[in-house]
């Protein structure tokens, strides 16, 4: 189950206190290389070819991105010193409001009205962390609670009654949207798919990963990516990013040196409520057509994980929503036996793992990695596959124990979370 | 001295009356927008809430959402947020349903066991979260998130039949097996029409004066009080602030677990699919409300089983149920900033005080000494 881990390197260049060195350019892209030749190895011994499908891949994309969406939201707020647990109520706003413009008018307009849907979420968030200094947990919990009242009243009034009704629409779901394009590379998608058809080792496992990138791609999917290419850029390369992050890490300098950290922290939830909009836009507009109650699921919160996962970092987190994505694509994949070939590469890693603490003299450590890695190993053998309801909670396991592993490496923003007030720093 | 404590509660009293005054003055305006009269549908409510079947479900759902106010309220008292009471309190429901239909006990065997099968698997499931936050510092509220779901998921694989699951005579509902007639707690009657009280409220009342007599009497309420409004100083005290943590995970699990006995002991005697879900939000919901006191709990559990049992005659009277959802999340919102406001105006109250006592102070020294 917990295998999924390694389809993806592990986050990049965790910056633990005391120097460690970071990872490189070769460095990152020597892990890649291995970890997919070891998951090739996998394939073929399993005959799993699911692990690598086209498929599979542009499966895992396709749910990668609202949970990335939500982790980029959660971390312009968080980077502002503001813990936004209300990613959830903020998506849900998103599908709501998408789809109720989408199916009126087009479905751009409904990707902005969405977008505007959530902002107000998070507006009304920073008007309560921020200006009243209510706890940030409280006040995400209170959106969430008042975000799904809201949308199922509406839902109601709005989808249940006249032209609405007619279309399709119930008070759980809204008229269908028309659909928004998708990019297929021509040729090229073609090209990689005859490769993958062949199933040699290696080569078929990354014509499969890229043609499955290059498929059927939502322009979404293709603003989402220039959505965290931009974050990154504007948080860690321009002033404006710099004054947001301060504010993140101690208002208190930060006001000192003249930032005026309610508008930062204010601007930072907004934009993080537009996001988490989008995100939900697109869980309106994209897989599903419509607007659908519980929609969301959680993936608020996975986006959240996704994020602590990525040490608040954009490329972590990318890497964390493709690790959600792709076990998320598992499950609705009839994932039973990939997810059951997946133990077998646990098995080679826990093995591994162990190994090497054992080698560094770290026998308690090393005896347990061997010892789950021969439990593994048994239940890989004894069984054929693995039961649909542990294949859907591979992305919440795989959440915890990639927290419980790396949790102590991570470093939030210093006053993420905290109570701060205008004028403290005189 | 006196006269502070006056004021005090004054103010204690009036954040969550402000908040449901807003969040009255805002449902009147959502109604309003969306064309609908809001003083008819509040006295609709008002109407259907006081008659006396009404109050006696008002009484059974509270006493459910009670139980689920004190799981969170432990947590919330040391500044640790159980989000999983949901997870933890099905889990223990389901696994409590599945050992009380297997064995048949008499009757004063039965029912303890059941109530402490469920204490323990959801103070286990509570005790992942505790023991992931003490020893490899993972924050509680993305793991309790994450549990929640993996319960989710654990429930389904054993409510199949084969499994835990039990099919119902018709072939078309699982469940587990029912428990037998020794599992069932008392019930006050209170005549044909009205139905029943569940006799699980007076464990519930208990349970609210244990929780005061603990939080407030005791050695450990105060440790874990003092690690709520200061970890540091907790610790520089001599308090173990993880130990006190792991401690507090565990008993809002095992409260967490009784939150489904009402239903499990007094009224559906099994754990189906159309067992409730989302209790421990509105466990959140009320913790919130009440303030973490206990009779404060208890009134804002009594006035969310109010709210939703009103809520359903709306439905009968040309307006939509679902406008309650927005009034319970308006109440939650603006209690939250409610206090906030009350807690600064408090502060500024007293910095002032005390201000005018050192000057009064002062000037009566120059007078002494002129």
């Amino acid at each position: 189950m917990t295998a999924t881990m390694t389809k993806t390197p592990p986050p990049a260049a965790p910056k633990a206190p005391g120097g460690k060195r970071r990872l490189t350019l070769p460095m990152i892209m020597l892990i890649i290389a291995g970890a997919l030749a070891l998951v090739s190895v996998v394939r073929i011994i399993t005959g799993q070819d699911q692990l690598t499908a086209e498929g599979q891949i542009s499966a895992a994309l396709g749910l990668a991105v609202p949970i990335g969406l939500a982790g980029l939201a959660g971390l312009w707020s968080e980077r502002a010193g503001v813990v936004n647990i209300g990613l959830e109520g903020m998506m849900i706003l998103g599908t709501f409001f998408g789809a109720w413009a989408g199916w009126q008018s087009s479905p751009w307009i409904g990707v902005l009205t969405g977008i505007l849907g959530g902002m107000a979420g998070g507006l009304v968030h920073a008007f309560a962390t921020v200006t009243f200094g209510v706890d940030h947990i409280v006040s995400g919990v209170a959106i969430n609670i008042l975000a799904l009242g809201t949308t199922q009243y509406l839902a109601k009034l709005w989808f249940n009654s006249g032209e609405a009704a007619a279309k399709g629409g119930n008070p759980k779901q809204s008229p269908p949207v028309d659909s928004l394009p998708s990019i297929t590379v021509p040729g090229l998608s073609d090209w990689l798919h005859d490769i993958e058809g062949h199933g040699w080792f290696f080569v078929s496992d990354i014509a499969g990963i890229l043609g499955g990138l290059v498929t059927d791609l939502s322009v979404l999917t293709l603003l989402a990516a220039v959505l965290f290419v931009g974050s990154f850029f504007i948080l860690w390369k321009t002033s404006f990013g710099l004054r947001l992050r301060s504010c993140g890490e101690n208002p208190v300098a930060a006001e000192s040196l003249g930032v005026n950290v309610y508008l930062y922290k204010y601007i930072a939830v907004i934009v993080s409520g537009g996001l988490a909009g989008l995100a939900g836009a697109f869980l309106a507009m994209v897989p599903t057509h419509i607007y659908l109650e519980g929609q969301t699921g959680g993936r608020g919160y996975i986006g959240l994980a996704a994020m602590i996962f990525g040490n608040w970092r954009v490329g972590g987190l990318a890497t964390g929503a493709g690790l959600f994505g792709y076990s998320d694509a598992l499950q609705l994949r009839n994932g039973g036996p990939t997810v059951h070939a997946l133990l077998l590469l646990l098995v080679v890693l826990l093995a591994a793992l162990g190994a090497w603490k054992l080698w560094k003299k770290a026998f308690v450590q090393g005896a347990i990695a061997v010892g789950v890695a021969a439990l593994v190993l048994v239940w890989y053998v004894l069984t054929d596959e693995v039961p649909d309801e542990f294949v859907g909670s591979t992305p919440y396991v795989v959440t915890l124990l990639v927290l419980s592993l790396s949790a102590q490496r991570l470093r939030m923003p210093k006053a993420d979370g905290m109570r701060y007030r205008k004028g403290q720093g005189k | 001295m006196k006269k502070i404590d006056k004021e005090r509660v004054l103010l204690a009293i009036a954040a969550p009356l402000l908040a449901i005054a807003v969040s009255f003055l805002v449902t009147a305006l959502v109604l309003l927008v969306t064309g609908k009269q809001p003083f008819d549908a509040f006295s609709i409510m008002f109407d259907y809430g006081f008659k006396s079947d009404s109050q006696v479900y008002i009484l059974d759902k509270g006493t459910t959402y009670y139980i689920a106010g004190l799981a969170v309220a432990v947590g919330f008292r040391m500044n640790l947020f159980n989000i999983g009471v949901d997870g933890q309190y099905r889990m223990g429901a389901f696994f409590a349903a599945a050992v009380g239909g297997a064995v048949s006990l008499p009757n004063f065997l039965q029912i303890p066991l059941i109530i402490v099968v469920a204490m323990l698997v959801g103070g286990m499931w509570a005790g992942i979260a505790g023991l992931l936050k003490t020893k490899r510092g993972v924050s509680e509220v993305i793991a309790t998130i994450m549990l929640n779901a993996i319960a989710t998921n654990v429930i389904a694989y054993f409510l199949q039949p084969g499994r835990l699951g039990h099919l119902d005579k018709a072939q078309t509902q699982v469940s587990t097996t029912p428990l037998p007639s020794s599992g069932y707690l008392f019930n006050f009657d209170m005549g044909e029409l009205n139905g029943e009280i569940y006799g699980f409220i007076v464990i519930a009342v208990l349970l609210g004066i244990a929780y005061w007599f603990v939080l407030g009497r005791t050695r450990f309420g105060f440790d874990l009080r003092a690690v709520g409004l200061s970890e540091s100083a907790a610790e520089a005290s001599g308090v173990s602030v993880k130990r006190m943590v792991l401690t507090s995970m565990l008993i809002s699990g095992a409260l967490a677990g009784l939150v489904g006995m009402p239903t499990l002991l007094n009224d559906a005697h099994k754990f189906g699919t159309e067992f409730p879900a989302g209790v421990g939000f509105v466990g959140i919901s009320v913790a919130l409300l009440g303030r973490n006191n206990p009779i404060g709990v208890a009134l804002a559990a009594l006035l969310w089983a109010f709210l939703e049992r009103t809520s359903t005659q709306l439905d009968f009277e040309d307006f939509d149920k679902e406008i309650v959802g927005v009034m319970q999340g308006v109440i939650v919102l603006s209690v939250v900033i409610a206090y906030e406001v009350v807690r600064r105006y408090g502060l500024r109250r007293q910095q002032q005080k005390v201000g005018e006592e050192l000057a009064a102070q002062a000037k009566n020294k120059q007078e002494v000494a002129a």
